[in-house]
């Protein structure tokens, strides 16, 4: 777990504030900075827990003193009572909004790598397309949605804006990777009369790999943002199913407990899909690339 | 001091009259006449900007001269020659991605050889360098000396006839540095191939070749030559001879001069 944190990088600097020589292993001094690691390891997990637990402390108090009625503020402890009632149909919806989430991240993916490749290969439908992927990426998603649900079926909709959030990192980090190749490299792939496709499947397109991860860290969270915008939108013309869809009639119900617990179920896939890919990088890139290696090895 | 540029009856290929001038304008080599000769080990010593890499790259088919030309009198086309250069760089140049192994191959594989031949000729010449148990670590797992073993692995994987070096060992410190210089001189004699070994130290052009060619600045062009007559093998006994000194001297005194006539720096 602790390898691919995503604030391993700080915590290496600020744990192992001994720099120089590394201690024998068993002296004094390196089982004293082994136990520093320990607690420091500890704290990291243990502080965001216990501010975690304070407020959801306060906000109990707060709405059992006040005396909040549900409608305006629901205690923590209901939100969690309404999960677990409704549960039923909120991880039906959940199920929806992932399965949405995982097709546009999959579109965004193949579209993004697929788009840098061809651009990689051709300067003239680089020079064609590329300004218009910018203008889908600038264009706020929130303003297209109502748009593409009545020119496409709704479940295309909510997929082509999941697509258009997330497609665009994808394809402006794997552009960075095919266009970072070592030099003395892609001299020695010409000295050995290599073909443009060895070159994109041996060179390019590995020398890019953590470009596209990193591209598809940052798309998986997208993706999950585009299907509940564009969710809420179709949501708003009558229809849909997804967690997005039912915080917004919980909404209009007055239903707020109901609201609280299914933003926790998309917090909580959101958090899901960032670990998730995080591991996928850590794993595909822990043998070779500066990213990814532990502090000592 | 007088060019001494003698012409060798039957050379490798030689570099008639090259020049190359940069997009920029800058004028990297200037009338440049070389003739490398079958199985020697020459070295191109001259200081930084003098073209000294350029000329290798001309060489390796990696740059076009923008006057004159390389010549492979024995070549049927110059394609073919240049596929039978292997390329050696300052840097290892290594696929990070990759285990050694893999590495070594690349060759091979973007030639299109079977896996079984590949795999055959990728041990023999790890054999060779050393490295034999390291074929699945990662470039990252290895020091700076093996690293550069492997690039050399890999430039000898093909079986070239013409081995190509540029400044390989100068990151190197001096203990790693001479144990890469014995290691190139036995693999030189095993294997009978014709090395061009560009650097800009006296010393180890001198220990290393039979012959140094001295470059000289802006433009970048052959100075003198040093004919380093003494018989191989050698080893740490020559490295401390005073046979070894007076060469050295010879080959300093030379550069010291083809700098006060192109007035680079060392």
């Amino acid at each position: 777990m602790k390898d691919f944190w995503p604030f391993s990088a700080h915590s290496r600097e600020s744990g192992n504030p001994v720099s120089g020589k590394a201690p024998e292993p068993g002296s004094p001094l390196a089982r004293g900075r082994a136990e520093t690691r320990n607690r420091d390891r500890v704290l990291r997990v243990a502080l965001p827990i216990a501010v975690l637990a304070l407020g959801l402390a306060v906000w109990e108090l707060v709405v059992r003193i006040e005396n909040i009625p549900p409608y305006v503020l629901p205690a923590p402890g209901l939100v969690l009572r309404t999960l677990f009632a409704d549960w039923a149909l909120l991880s039906q919806s959940l199920l929806v909004t992932l399965i949405t989430t995982f097709e546009g991240f999959l579109l965004a993916a193949i579209g993004g790598v697929g788009l840098a490749v061809l651009f990689n290969q051709s300067r003239l439908v680089e020079y064609s397309l590329y300004p218009y992927a910018v203008i889908l990426q600038v264009t706020p998603v929130v303003a297209v949605a109502p748009l593409l649900l009545i020119y496409l079926p709704q479940h295309a909709a909510v997929l082509a804006c999941a697509w258009i959030v997330a497609f665009f990192p994808v394809l402006a980090n794997t552009t960075l990777g095919l266009n970072s190749v070592d030099r003395n490299l892609a001299d020695l792939f010409s000295l050995y009369g290599a073909s443009r496709g060895q070159v994109l499947w041996r060179l390019k397109l590995p020398s890019a790999l953590p470009y596209i991860l990193g591209g598809l860290r940052i798309a998986g969270g997208l993706s999950l943002i585009g299907a509940v915008v564009a969710e809420i939108a179709a949501g708003s013309a009558g229809a849909g199913s997804g967690l997005a869809y039912r915080i917004a009639e919980s909404g209009y119900r007055l239903n707020i407990p109901r609201m609280f617990a299914a933003l926790l179920l998309l917090s909580l896939a959101g958090i899901a899909i960032f670990y998730l890919l995080s591991l996928i990088n850590y794993l595909a890139l822990r043998r070779w690339h500066e990213s990814a290696l532990a502090a000592e090895s | 001091m007088p060019p001494a540029n003698t012409s060798h009856p039957d050379p490798l290929l030689a570099l008639r009259g090259v020049g190359k001038t940069f997009p920029n304008g800058v004028r990297a080599l200037a009338g440049l006449d070389l003739e490398v000769r079958p199985g020697e080990f020459l070295a191109l010593l001259g200081p930084s900007g003098c073209g000294k890499s350029t000329a290798l790259r001309i060489i390796a088919g990696l740059s076009e001269p923008t006057e004159g030309a390389v010549e492979w009198p024995h070549a049927a086309t110059q394609a073919q020659s240049e596929s039978r250069i292997g390329f050696v760089f300052q840097e290892p140049t290594l696929m990070p991605w990759a285990n050694v192994f893999n590495n070594v191959v690349l060759p091979l594989k973007l030639r299109g050889a079977s896996a079984e031949t590949a795999a055959a000729r990728a041990k023999a010449v790890l054999d060779r360098v050393g490295l034999q148990t390291f074929s699945r670590a990662y470039p990252r797992e290895l020091s700076g000396g093996m690293r550069m073993r492997v690039s050399i692995a890999r430039a000898l994987v093909t079986e070239p006839q013409l081995l190509l070096l540029d400044e390989p060992f100068a990151a190197l410190d001096e203990i790693t540095r001479f144990k890469l210089n014995d290691d190139l001189l036995r693999m030189w004699q095993a294997l009978r191939t014709t090395i061009v070994f560009v650097t800009h130290s006296v010393f180890e052009s001198v220990y290393l070749s039979s012959r140094v060619v001295v470059m000289a600045a802006r433009p970048g062009r052959v100075f003198t030559e040093v004919a380093v007559d003494a018989p191989y093998p050698r080893d740490q006994d020559f490295r401390t001879s005073p046979e070894y000194a007076a060469f050295c001297r010879r080959a300093s005194e030379a550069l010291a001069h083809a700098m006060a006539a192109g007035g680079g720096e060392p």
